[in-house]
């Protein structure tokens, strides 16, 4: 068991692309960690860089209490799961599992009967003598899962270990992952582009964007006080509302005719006239008929129906809106109501830095 | 309007006949193309067992006087030995070689790589060739290695690595990298990967490379020819050419049965192998 330090660590491809780009991140021993972030942000890069499979240009990693900056991939006491899972075709699921044993001079019975162990851990059981090419995708991504266990790794590297199931499995999986990694207690990194799945998941979560760290912190952390306006469209399943505006006379201005209160907590960071990007998630917004004291006032667009609410699209004074309604509440496109956000929830974010002020 | 039923179904059966001579037609000629290419080896399996063998075609005086005559020569039996032993020997030379070569050229990154295959490829089609002779006569003699297998082995081995390096490292590129960053991470080195997942992953096209060099130098003429000196180390193709009669005629009693001793090896891996591996070669090609 042990955990991961990162210090400023770069990875350089040829090229001068940076894939990692001085990233200081301390994941705990024990901890199920989520590298989020959108495609191309280095996400891969990081976890293959601590895995040992890139060469890290610059920065030091160190695994329990070794510095394995320079080690090799197999002696830094690390699994990983792979996006295609990665099992060998021509062997049959007990020589996938046992393979890391084989390397490591375990005697043939011994190997048999721990891959067979694991493998019924992991609901395998009377798959065993199965090819890779014989299994759905769930049961090949638990075949690389128990391939990954067999050795009791210090480290538990997983990329986008669900992406390669359907929506309904991934459920499944996600719950068999979680229970998996309690039970285990592996220190655990896994890489998602999936922001739900990471909240899911994880204890803690990392988002990145090209290259570089944006925040780390629980899944409410980073869900209730994102660091920037980046995060904060990001995370959540519909995407936050980030409407551009001033600080006027001690609110927000939203173009010429509409105000807001300030975020509490905002009041002594900002200054008369900033420009500012304030922040309120479609489900903190409620949609009223009735004018009442900090509404706004907005016109529907679109109404999209989500089962039980309805995301409608509003305009607000050219500036467009979502908001999560419950049903049998919705409005029509083209009916003309209030916005009244809920002040606790909202945010406010510096125009030009995008940091979170307050 | 009966009328112009009745010019469709004159037109109508036109076509029909039409077609139906296009096909005969066809027939025809596949048939003759057939008999072009059967008649040869009709020959191979007939004339062997006639008393008086001719170049044309015809039914046999049967005998097995051709054999016995066969087996008293005492390079013989010997050249298919040595045959053997070439196409065996560049074999595993060009199999180990070419796999280790193919990888590498498969994962490292070096400038030019392609035109280094590329360029390999075209110079091999030379090497071994005629344009080559003297040069490759003048290296080899000043190897001192005329004479030798060590010599005849070099230079077929040359002429045929870059040909497998081009097909196998088509075949591993195919091969996902992941396997080997999966082993890696387990701990195994490079040639434990290879032997591990490489190579068996591999292994229909390492098999038909396998099969085509044998081929390739079971039926290679010149270069043992042109290297090889004593009459007790020629291959089977180089020993054929001296089958002469007393009269300096070539003698068909001989080489008729020593060419159908002469090609039941080939056929024989060509079953085995087909049977065992079909040829499956979907790995290196790209579709
Ligand atoms: N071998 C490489 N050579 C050069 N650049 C690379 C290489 N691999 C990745 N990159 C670049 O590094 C950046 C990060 O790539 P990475 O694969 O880590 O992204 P990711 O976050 O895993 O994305 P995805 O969600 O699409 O898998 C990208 O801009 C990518 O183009
Ligand atoms: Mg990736």
């Amino acid at each position: 068991m042990a955990g991961i330090n990162a210090t400023r660590l770069v990875k350089e491809y040829p090229g001068g692309v940076r894939g990692v780009d001085e990233v200081d991140v301390e994941i705990n021993d024990g901890e199920f960690f989520a590298l989020l972030g959108p495609s191309g942000c280095g996400k891969t890069t990081l976890l293959r860089s601590i895995a040992g499979l890139e060469a890290i240009s610059s920065g030091q990693l160190v695994i329990g209490d070794r510095d394995v900056t320079d080690a090799e991939p197999g002696a830094r006491g690390v699994a990983m799961v792979f996006q295609d899972y990665a099992l060998f075709p021509h062997m049959d699921v007990a020589d996938n599992i046992a393979y890391p044993l084989r390397i490591k001079r375990v005697k043939r019975d011994d190997r048999r009967a721990t891959a067979e162990k694991v493998a019924d851990g992991l609901s395998l059981q009377g798959l065993i003598e199965r090819r890779p090419g014989q299994l759905s995708g769930g049961q090949q991504q638990r075949v690389a899962l128990a391939r990954a266990v067999a050795t009791r790794p210090d480290v538990l590297l997983l990329d986008e270990p669900l992406s390669n199931l359907d929506a309904r499995l991934r459920l499944e999986a996600r719950t068999f992952l979680k229970e998996l990694q309690r039970d285990l207690g592996v220190t655990t990194v896994f890489v998602t582009h999936d922001q739900a799945e990471a909240l899911a998941l994880a204890d803690r979560i990392a988002v990145m964007k090209a290259g570089k760290l944006q925040q780390i912190g629980s899944p409410r952390e980073v869900f209730q006080r994102p660091n920037n306006t980046f995060v904060a469209g990001f995370i959540g399943s519909n995407p936050m509302n980030l409407v551009p505006a001033t600080v006027s006379a001690g609110a927000i201005a939203i173009g010429d005719a509409v105000s807001t209160t300030l975020p509490p907590g905002t009041e002594d960071h900002v200054r008369e006239g900033q420009s500012v990007v304030w922040g309120v998630r479609p489900e903190y917004l409620r949609w009223t008929t009735a004018d009442e004291p900090g509404a706004i006032a907005a016109e529907v667009s679109v109404v999209e129906n989500l089962g039980a609410s309805v995301l409608i699209a509003v305009h607000v004074d050219g500036h467009k809106l979502q908001v999560v309604v419950p049903e049998d509440h919705e409005p029509a496109p083209g009916d003309r109501g209030y916005l009244v956000p809920t002040g606790s929830k909202t945010l406010l974010f510096d125009a030009e830095s995008t940091e979170r002020i307050g | 309007m009966t009328g112009s039923t009745e010019t469709v179904r004159k037109v109508a059966s036109n076509t029909t006949v039409r077609h139906y001579l296009a096909r005969v037609a066809f027939g025809l000629v596949l048939t003759i193309v057939g008999l072009l290419f059967a008649l040869p080896l009709v020959w191979l399996v007939l004339a062997p067992f006639d008393a008086t063998p001719t170049l044309s075609l015809e039914w046999p005086d049967w005998t097995l006087d051709n054999f016995a005559r066969l087996f008293q020569n005492p390079y013989a039996m010997r050249s298919i030995g040595n045959s053997l032993l070439l196409g065996v020997g560049t074999m595993i030379i060009v199999v180990v070689l070419g796999a280790l070569a193919a990888y590498a050229m498969s994962r490292i990154r070096i400038p030019g790589r392609d035109g280094i295959l590329y360029g390999l490829l075209l110079l091999s089609s030379i090497v071994t060739g005629t344009a080559a002779m003297v040069p490759t006569f003048q290296i080899i003699t000043s190897l001192g290695l005329i004479n030798t297998y060590t010599g005849v082995l070099l230079v077929l081995a040359g002429g045929i690595l870059p040909t497998v390096i081009f097909i196998l490292k088509d075949f591993m590129d195919s091969i996902p990298k992941s396997y080997e960053e999966s082993a890696r991470l387990y701990g195994a080195g490079p040639f434990r990967i290879l032997r591990d997942v490489v190579v068996p992953i591999a292994r229909p096209g390492l098999a038909f490379i396998a099969i085509w060099t044998i081929v390739q130098v079971w039926g290679n003429f010149l270069v043992p020819f042109i290297l090889l000196r004593s009459p007790d180390l020629q291959p089977a193709a180089v020993l054929m050419y001296t089958f002469y009669t007393e009269s300096g005629q070539a003698d068909l009693r001989l080489i008729s049965a020593f060419a159908l001793l002469f090609s039941a090896p080939v056929l024989i891996i060509y079953f085995v192998v087909n049977r065992r591996y079909g040829f499956r070669f979907h790995g290196g090609i790209k579709s």
